[in-house]
């Protein structure tokens, strides 16, 4: 029988299908493995409800795992709810490399009676940056832009 | 188990069934809907912000219907739910079905429902019922943005330019004979609020109304003198134009069963 590490390892090199940067585990949504009654159960968590993602990586994950000979089952559980704590800070590193602007700790409260949160430009590090609009290209993100070197950006949403 | 125990264990499933179905249908109804929007939307941020909400609906749909279909107990899931029911079989509210009309109209509906699905997921998150307690969990988060991006609409057309103004007032106007639907009760609810799964509507309309009036007196917005309301989503009898959703909505399956892609 294959170990835990074993699994965990092979997962490793599952990634997010819109950041192909991002392991599952790095995504923080991978939640678990365990193996019970002769079979691997590997618990996923949504980043959110509609996320036309999961579909993806749950059959990632198994075409992974049988690529070595590995039977599986995905669940898909929602509590505790992910949030943008479970990324990691590899994770939030990786991002930031790959052009996103990695979350800020704080839920953007600009709406009504406050100033957006501060996004630094991940390409120039600029903290002059407007938020353009707060829903952008996936679910988990919104869309900014610099005002310094002018390169508009994704923002992985704060979510709390 | 007693005949007895039984007896209550069924009719809590039930009565929770038709509760969490509601839940879903406002859900499903309600992206649809926003989801006519895509390529559509008045700039193209607006129509990625509609149809990504129409996605986290569609979403929270799917974990609901999902959790109506397990209370059922006959083998339905999510696809089954929403796609191969029949007009009067679907229990969403008549606001959620009501026509998109211009981007003030869509704006004002969504508001108007954000502003009461945020206190009730809020309330939601306590209840007894954990697989109830989890989709709360996971959609306030997303509500919680839909919320704040409606609210900020709403303020910036009504206190707008005289056209905006307009637009926004008429389509209050339009809606409001809608919004007390939202917070009907029935007897099986009765039963649920006691057993501590689900929270009384009088709770969550104190809320509502609390943000619905400080938005709209920001936005400038007076609401309706006139008082009249519908309701009928609720026990299946719909508007005219919930039947031409529905055959948006259900053509695939209706025209090839069990089609997959």
């Amino acid at each position: 029988m294959v170990s835990k590490e074993t699994i965990l390892s092979l997962l490793d090199e599952v990634y997010d299908p819109e950041i192909p940067v991002l392991s599952l585990a790095d995504l923080g949504v991978l939640r678990g493995v365990e193996y019970v009654n002769n079979e691997w159960h590997i618990t996923i968590t949504p980043t959110y409800s509609g996320c036309p993602a999961m579909k993806t990586m749950e059959d990632d994950i198994l075409l992974k795992l049988k690529d070595h000979g590995i039977q599986a089952k995905v669940h898909l559980v929602l509590s505790p709810a992910w949030t943008t704590d479970w990324l990691s800070q590899s994770g939030r590193e990786k991002l930031k490399e790959f052009g996103i602007a990695p979350p800020e700790d704080e839920v953007d409260k600009s709406v009504l009676f406050s100033k957006p949160t501060i996004v630094p430009c991940p390409k120039c590090g600029s903290r002059e940056t407007k938020m353009v609009s707060q829903f952008g290209s996936t679910a988990c993100k919104a869309h900014y832009q610099c005002l310094s070197c002018l390169e508009p950006y994704d923002y992985f949403k704060c979510l709390k | 188990m007693f005949p007895t125990e039984l007896n209550t264990c069924k009719m809590k499933n039930e009565a929770l069934y038709n509760y969490v179905l509601r839940l879903g249908d406002d859900s499903l109804i309600l992206g649809q809907r926003l989801g006519e929007w895509c390529g559509h939307g008045p700039i193209l941020e607006e129509d990625i912000a509609m149809t990504n909400i129409s996605l986290d609906l569609i979403g929270q749909a799917m974990s609901l219907l999902d959790y109506a279909g397990e209370l059922d107990g006959q083998g339905k899931d999510h696809d089954a739910l929403a796609f191969l029911r029949f007009e009067n079989e679907y229990r969403n509210a008549l606001l959620v079905e009501q026509l998109n009309g211009d981007f003030a109209n869509t704006m004002m509906r969504q508001f108007l429902f954000d502003a009461f699905r945020k206190p009730l997921y809020e309330k939601l998150t306590a209840s007894s019922d954990v697989q109830i307690a989890a989709i709360a969990e996971k959609s306030l988060k997303e509500t919680r943005y839909h919320l704040k991006h409606t609210s900020e609409w709403i303020i910036r057309l009504g206190d707008g330019t005289d056209e905006s103004h307009q637009r926004a007032q008429k389509a209050l106007d339009l809606l409001w004979r809608y919004t007390d639907e939202l917070f009907s009760e029935t007897e099986q609810d009765l039963k649920l609020i006691s057993l501590g799964i689900v929270p009384s509507m009088s709770e969550i309309k104190d809320q509502w109304s609390k943000t619905v009036m400080s938005v709209l007196e920001e936005a400038t917005l007076v609401i309706p003198t006139n008082n009249w309301q519908f309701e009928g989503g609720r026990r299946g009898i719909h508007s005219e134009h919930f039947g031409y959703l529905l055959s948006d909505l259900q053509y695939m399956q209706r025209a090839y069963p069990n089609m997959k892609w």
